[in-house]
């Protein structure tokens, strides 16, 4: 086929060809140039920034920064903040794995038993994102506390004391994060799940494995690309959340997102922000370097 | 007993999208609630249904604004970043190897990009806004949320230009297309879905984006945020009005381009 295509330019003049031939070469990089500058300068370059920024001192009165290579305030703020840090992965991680468990049976239901509803039933998936993520956890909040609808209906079961609580609790934060983020769970669940072939199942099953068997030595090694997307797309963005906890937490359960936000926009303190920022995303660049390693960083592509 | 456990697989999966969507069934149910007394104010205590809010719907100063605001930076990010991440999918696609040096770089920082936590690049965002005194508003909003949804427009139009029978754009060069002409009458086309579910994520994302805009907006509110701001108060009725009708909006577009696609796969 190449040959093909090279016999039939050789029949242009050559000036034209050499034309054609530049403007080939060059076609990649002035197709990719406007996303890859968009990239370039407001995406890596402000983490880049951002790394600086830690090293240097800030005046939070007047906001002008001076370089003084202190790579500890990286330290300092691993020792001021490494209890929440932990926190935040804990409270990351224990979310994510209740959307693996609540989304893979549904994932697994549309991917073999809906039939020609797929496209339905993935749609009212993502219904939620129709309404924005702050009202949606402000309604929760609402639900949730002492007066709402939640509470009393528990209370009028006699299934907790009259004095019970929700709103405010870790339970609350974490169960906010595992609403908001089960589509993220699900969708790429679903998409590992719907290119099993069900025929493997079949075989597995003929050749004596019983359900359980199937499904650890069959279902589970093959959906693993998909698990890990899941954990990834779920688990980061939960990481660095602070609205659900700041809706539905209080004092006892502050989340690292709640201190970087409150660094940058109330205490005016970019360095100390800065700093902060830098491990986060230094957290986060493990799983995805990981995840990059192990699948390959294209492979995003098939789960988003 | 294949058939028995879809049953409960399918009681189990509609249980949990009554689920996810006990929130919005909420919102929609009590933006018609009234209120009897003092400053009005979203509460969860029936008082009778009332249309008040949607007739005073633009009575709550800088909420109209906000909504609108919102409306336009989705609309103005969602076609930068459909065309550059367009763009950029046809790079990655059509060129291997050689052909596009620093391809992989490209790759990685998409994939970056996207699993990048939001609260670091609002940040970082804000830090380098911040360190060039650029003054926050429409502009840096505008900048943040095109650099998000870009990654995602990218990914899934490559996705669907993956499966192009190339084929089709040799036989219009054959036939005397200019790559022009063929781009638009031929690759366009075909990669129409695949733009749109792009373009339609990237709507999503900056109607719903709050972290990043948080950081950029300054006293530029988009809705999500002013919203956030309005909780330490009190909620006013009218946020769950315009929530119901962005829900209405999206659900509608959703089902438009369900239609669609079921059309489109009937004709081939």
């Amino acid at each position: 086929m190449e040959r093909e295509v090279r016999w039939y330019s050789y029949r242009f003049v050559s000036g034209t060809r050499r034309r054609e031939r530049l403007v080939s070469r060059l076609a990649p990089y002035l197709l990719g140039l406007p996303a890859i500058v968009w990239l370039a300068v407001f995406f890596l370059i402000p983490l880049a920034l951002m790394l600086v920024k830690a090293l240097q001192e800030c005046n939070p009165a007047t906001g002008v920064c001076v370089m003084t290579w202190h790579w500890s305030s990286l330290s300092d703020a691993w020792t001021n903040s490494s209890t929440i840090i932990f926190r935040s992965v804990t409270y990351a991680a224990i979310a994510t794995v209740i959307d693996l468990v609540l989304s893979f049976p549904i994932a697994y239901w549309i991917a073999f038993y809906a039939g020609r509803r797929k496209n339905f039933f993935l749609i009212m998936l993502l219904v939620p994102f129709f309404v924005s993520f702050v009202i949606r956890t402000v309604i929760w909040k609402f639900l949730l506390s002492s007066d709402g609808l939640v509470v009393h209906s528990l209370q009028a079961l006699h299934l907790v004391s009259s004095d019970y609580q929700i709103l405010g609790t870790t339970g609350a934060v974490i169960a906010g994060l595992a609403y908001n983020f089960l589509p993220f769970t699900a969708l790429p669940l679903y998409v590992s799940l719907e290119r099993l072939n069900p025929a493997l199942l079949e075989a597995s099953h003929d050749l004596y494995a019983g359900r359980i068997t199937t499904f650890r030595r069959v279902v589970l090694p093959l959906c693993a690309p998909g698990i890990f997307a899941a954990f990834l797309l779920t688990f980061i963005p939960a990481f660095g959340d602070y609205v659900n906890q700041q809706v539905l937490g209080g004092f006892g359960n502050t989340m690292v997102g709640t201190v970087i936000q409150n660094l940058f926009l109330v205490n005016n303190d970019f360095s100390a922000g800065s700093a902060l920022s830098v491990i986060v995303m230094g957290i986060s660049l493990i799983g995805i370097v990981i995840y990059g390693r192990l699948l390959g960083s294209k492979s995003i592509g098939d789960f988003v | 007993m294949r058939s028995t456990r879809g049953r409960w697989l399918g009681l189990y999966s509609w249980l949990l999208l009554a689920y996810l969507l006990v929130p919005i069934i909420g919102m929609v149910f009590f933006s018609f609630n009234d209120v009897l007394a003092g400053r009005p104010q979203v509460s969860f205590q029936w008082n009778g249904g009332t249309l008040r809010w949607y007739r005073e719907l633009t009575q709550i100063v800088g909420l109209p604004e906000s909504f609108w605001l919102s409306i336009r930076l989705a609309v103005a990010s969602t076609i930068v970043a459909t065309i550059v991440g367009t763009l950029l999918a046809l790079a990655l696609v059509r060129y291997e190897g050689k052909k596009f040096r620093g391809r992989r770089i490209v790759d990685q920082t998409l994939f970056m990009n996207i699993a990048a936590p939001e609260i670091v690049m609002g940040a970082s965002l804000l830090g380098m806004f911040a360190s060039y005194h650029i003054a926050r508003g429409f502009t840096t909003l505008l900048i943040s949320h095109a650099v998000f949804s870009l990654a995602y427009v990218t990914v899934t139009v490559r996705a669907r230009l993956q499966g192009f029978d190339r084929h089709l754009e040799e036989a219009a060069g054959d036939l005397g297309s200019t790559p022009l002409t063929t781009f638009r009458l031929v690759t366009l086309p075909m990669i129409m879905p695949g733009v749109l579910a792009g373009a339609m994520m990237a709507f999503a994302l900056s109607l719903d984006d709050f972290v990043v805009s948080n950081f950029v907006a300054g006293t530029t509110l988009p809705f999500p945020v002013w919203v956030y701001g309005a909780t330490r108060m009190g909620v006013p009725p009218q946020v769950f009005v315009f929530g119901t009708l962005i829900f209405l909006l999206g659900a509608a577009a959703a089902i438009g381009s369900l239609v669609m696609s079921r059309r489109g796969m009937k004709r081939t």
